[in-house]
């Protein structure tokens, strides 16, 4: 099996799930509505187990502890999409985010679960399962939110025209997109695509959102190779700030 | 060692209890997946309700330790998603035990096609199902809140997974 590619694609699910998982945690107190309070938090719970999950494959495979890839590393060593670092602004954005984000994810772990590479196939029936809930909290408010008030509607379709882009750059190739396909690892940025478009296109064609025409978008890419925005790194200095008091403690 | 059973090692992981529901043991959880017994040690696989849930340290060493306490000196609990955990795992026993407790065992989960199938949770106090969901979300990763109309009380049912 080519490790390479194999690592290379862990690293970046992982880097999603956890820079994703902090922004989430980010609205703990700050939720519009007590309940979306609970959601994001339980979502950034369930995220970055997912991401700790990931990393501890990749500790299998010889790198380092789950605890000193997710807190040690600079900016430009992590390989999240920029989608997910970008800050949480309004709560118009970080919905339409969590939308066109958990869409893809769940189908990538759904294609995973096919892997030739057992311990992810066996950990992606896992996340598939639990990924539902964040999906279905995501149609249903695109779909209330969607179709509700002027403002609702206007406040989702400027966030959705903003994210579209850097949704793209979700999907951006891995040098061993060959690799990863021929050796029944994963199935492939491309074909992952396809089928997210048709996911987002299913769903907002149930509000009175306008989705732009995919031939006008330019994908915002740079993340899967450690180019990423300037609001990455803050994130990271304050995540890993009480981690970096003491790097050796025991907890 | 040769004498001890499996039967009497998950006799004894009664004892172990989920530390978020303490009327609930591991066992009738279902989250321990294989029991083995090689020469002078005890392996134990156990796998999480859900892959963020962070009572899984607490309670492999609460397996541990309980085994210690009954003579098993040697004990090794591997952690894995070989055989993932899902809310049908819930042994009848626990089932009971949840409600019990006031919380809505979770529906079978080939039922879990939509969100609908948690909409009318049925509500455990009063059985009746004119009630409401509040949050797919709850207190814990595995929790879901909901509002029974006729007892005019919140209530949390065990999602399914």
């Amino acid at each position: 099996m080519n490790e390479l590619a194999l690592k290379e694609l862990l690293y970046k699910m992982a880097d999603d799930q956890l820079i994703l998982g902090h922004r989430n945690s980010e609205w703990t107190g700050f939720g519009p509505l007590l309940e979306e309070d609970i959601a994001f938090s339980s979502m950034a719970q369930d995220k970055i187990g997912q991401s700790h999950a990931l990393y501890s494959i990749l500790h299998s495979l010889g790198e380092q502890e789950p605890d000193t890839i997710a807190f040690t590393r600079h900016a430009d060593q992590f390989h999240n999409c920029l989608l997910t670092e970008l800050p949480n602004g309004e709560y118009d954005f970080s919905l339409i985010r969590h939308f066109l984000y958990d869409t893809a994810e769940i189908i990538r772990f759904d294609m995973l679960t096919q892997s030739s590479f057992k311990p992810v196939a066996e950990l992606a029936v896992k996340v598939r399962a639990e990924l539902r809930y964040h999906t279905l909290h995501a149609n249903t408010w695109v779909k209330q939110l969607g179709s509700a008030t002027e403002e609702s509607i206007s406040r989702l379709q400027h966030s959705l025209e903003y994210a579209l882009p850097y949704a793209l750059g979700i999907f951006e190739e891995s040098p061993y997109e060959k690799e990863l396909i021929a050796e029944g690892i994963f199935g492939g940025e491309q074909a992952l695509k396809e089928k997210w478009k048709t996911k987002v296109e299913e769903v907002i064609n149930q509000t009175q959102l306008q989705l732009p025409d995919w031939k006008t978008m330019q994908p915002i890419l740079g993340g899967r190779k450690g180019k990423h925005s300037e609001h990455l790194q803050p994130l990271l200095d304050e995540m890993s700030e009480v981690f970096n008091i003491d790097p050796t403690a025991e907890w | 060692m040769q004498t001890i059973s499996k039967e009497k090692i998950y006799s004894w992981l009664e004892e172990v209890k989920d530390p978020e529901i303490p009327v609930l043991s591991l066992v009738d959880l279902g989250v321990i997946t294989g029991v083995g017994i090689e020469d002078e040690t005890v392996h134990i696989e156990m796998t999480p309700t859900f892959v963020g849930c962070p009572a899984m340290d607490m309670m492999k060493q609460e397996v541990i330790e309980v085994l210690n306490k009954h003579g098993v000196e040697n004990v090794s609990v591997n952690i894995s998603f070989k055989e993932p955990w899902s809310s049908d795992k819930i042994s009848a026993k626990g089932r009971q035990a949840l409600k019990q407790f006031g919380l809505a065992p979770p529906p079978p989960g080939n039922l879990f096609t939509d969100i609908d199938i948690l909409e009318h949770a049925q509500c455990p106090r009063c059985n009746g199902s004119n009630t409401d969901l509040k949050n797919p979300f709850g207190p814990t990763l595995c929790r879901s809140i909901h509002y029974c109309n006729d007892c005019k009380e919140a209530f949390e049912q065990f999602k399914p997974l």
